[in-house]
């Protein structure tokens, strides 16, 4: 057994620096590389994309990344855990397998495939049997929107990535899988961690936690003396250097910028906290206030004394469901009065609006330079003030509605208060509205399925 | 003395549905236990009025010197439902951080204050 593992995150949501996963194997040395592909509303993205083309569905990204970066995977024994998958974890599965004989690979590199997490045609069967999949937010029924569901995925652990990573897959690649699981899997499989080894499970998830939102927890994102944090050009995203004991050091490559010390660390704990006695996942619940940070030199802390529970018998699952349209239009009017003249125009387009008689669910003005982000905690905003945004959104049900709205903010700029611009982008989009919809379901309804394929 | 909690406290926020969450981290262990006394579920459903329409939770994480508050019904519905510029309540942290609180004045020495 390996004294430490070393786990590179290297994005932290899909869209993140597209050169960060290819630094994270050049710049050092590393046993894993995790990707964290999925947000809550990327399957439903994904869904739509494979009902108009069976080979998509998946994080596209994925596969010129592995091209560019299997090559020095192979050769340094690299394993890499993403939940790039979405919802054809096979069609990215064969992508990758051709690029691996492209690159001449054949033979060399086996990957994992975890699947199981769609239940999307078992929905009907479920709630017929009374599996109602409450909303864990508002407690309603999921058959009050059964008709606009357009995907429905359970949070897999990382039970099953363990199982591929055992069968000897190097690449394992996943659909709705935690973020966390893609850290601790590896964790498991290389320590030989029991299932209920709560307290070691808790500091694999923990660890999964501080590095799946990238570099903030390296210097990203944070208000610790943030001027004085390095090289964020060049910012380093975060490695986990775990022992077999569950105690873990966060770190990042030699010469690479941001930083990593306790404050920054801390910031990520308790980025997006719940109750933090009971964080849940389907492998554990782990507690934060039994963690314990330690400076271990530069750009390193050292976490340790974490304690767990017992996982629940639950799943979280992640549906999506269409929720009406919405659409935001901006327009900027400058000093003099910037602010004055910004209420001034607001006021006359909603009187164009009620004038039409247009429906809306939800109205919201906000003034970009004055409250859009504190409210009134800002207080009154300066007479003198160079510039304010309007900026107006609407939501419904009703698209033409929308639709219509979209065509009463340019005609401001003529017809409005003046020294006003920024229209440059044409009308607002409509867009369509895909909500989520957390519920709960029994652990005992789900079975992972676990494929190794040869490349 | 009042002081800005900005001169006490660092702070992260972030989203899960309708619900804010701001991560409320002391600079100094010693200033800990004043965020436990001053910064009070009460006092912060005050501070945000006109933005969180729900109930406030406050969990202590002393082993951290932080505070997590969980401020409901804050993000105009959440998510992609929400029409807000801060749909995610990114920027929650800081709104927090305007807060003023009240500091003895062998407390403002002890942590350098003046």
């Amino acid at each position: 057994m390996k004294e430490t593992i070393r786990i590179a995150a290297g994005q932290g949501f899909w869209g993140d620096l597209p050169d960060a996963p290819v630094r994270q194997v050049e710049g050092g040395p590393i046993d894993y590389l995790m990707l964290d592909y999925l947000a809550e509303v990327t399957m439903s993205i994904m869904q739509k994309q494979k009902a108009r083309d069976p080979n998509s569905g998946y994080a596209r990204d994925f596969v010129p990344l592995m091209k560019r970066i299997l090559p020095a995977c192979v050769e340094r024994g690299i394993k890499v855990t993403a939940n790039a998958g979405g919802v054809n974890v096979r069609g990215c599965a064969d992508a990758v397998v051709a690029v691996a004989r492209e690159l001449g690979l054949g033979g060399r590199v086996r990957i994992g495939i975890v699947a199981g997490d769609d239940i999307m045609s078992r929905l009907d069967e479920m709630l017929s049997r009374g599996i109602e999949l409450r909303n864990m937010d508002t407690g309603e029924p999921l058959s009050s929107v059964r008709d606009s569901i357009q995907s429905a995925n359970v949070y897999l652990g990382a039970a099953p990535l363990v199982e591929a990573l055992n069968q000897g897959a190097q690449i394992v690649i996943t659909g709705r899988a935690t973020d966390t699981g893609l850290t601790l899997a590896p964790l498991i499989h290389e320590f030989g961690w029991a299932a209920d080894d709560w307290n070691r499970l808790a500091a694999g998830t923990i660890a999964g936690h501080i590095i799946e939102c990238g570099a903030q927890c390296s210097g990203g994102n944070c208000q610790y003396e943030w001027r004085s944090i390095p090289n964020l050009a060049d910012v380093g995203f975060p490695i986990a250097e775990a022992s077999p004991d569950g105690t873990f050091v966060i770190t990042k490559h030699e010469g690479t910028g941001g930083r990593v010390n306790i404050p920054s660390v801390k910031e990520q704990l308790l980025y997006e906290m719940g109750d933090p006695h009971e964080y849940i996942t389907p492998d554990c619940v782990a507690d934060f206030t039994t963690i314990h940070l330690q400076d271990d030199g530069r750009d390193r802390v050292r976490v340790f004394g974490i304690q767990g529970r017992r996982a629940t018998e639950f799943l979280k699952v992640s549906i999506s469901y269409s929720a009406g349209y919405k659409a935001v239009g901006t327009l900027v009017y400058a000093w003099p009065d910037a602010y004055e003249k910004a209420q001034a125009a607001d006021k006359i387009l909603r009187a164009r609006l009620d004038r039409l008689g247009l429906r809306f669910d939800h109205v919201l003005t906000e003034f970009v330079g004055a409250n859009a982000t504190h409210g009134p905690l800002a207080g009154e905003p300066r007479a003198d003030a160079p510039e304010v945004q309007l900026r107006v959104g609407v939501r419904g049900q009703d698209r033409s509605a929308i639709e219509r709205f979209t065509k009463e903010i340019a005609p401001l700029i003529l017809t409005g208060p003046p020294a006003v611009t920024g229209f440059a982008g044409g009308r607002p989009k409509v867009e369509e509205i895909v909500a989520y919809w957390p519920a709960l379901i029994p652990k005992s309804e789900i079975n992972p399925k676990v494929e190794v394929l040869d490349a | 003395m009042r002081v800005q909690l900005t001169k006490l406290a660092h702070a992260r926020s972030g989203d899960k549905g309708d619900t804010a969450n701001v991560g409320l981290i002391a600079l100094r262990d010693e200033g800990y236990p004043i965020l436990v006394r001053e910064v009070t579920a009460e006092r912060v459903k005050q501070h945000f009025r006109g933005i969180c329409h729900g109930d406030i939770e406050r969990f202590e994480l002393p082993n951290l010197g932080a505070l997590n508050f969980l401020l409901h019904e804050s993000l105009g519905g959440g998510g992609t439902l929400s029409l807000m510029t801060d749909a995610q309540g990114k920027t929650f942290s800081t709104a927090l951080l305007r807060m003023q609180i009240e500091v003895s004045d062998d407390e403002a020495r002890k942590l350098e204050l003046n």
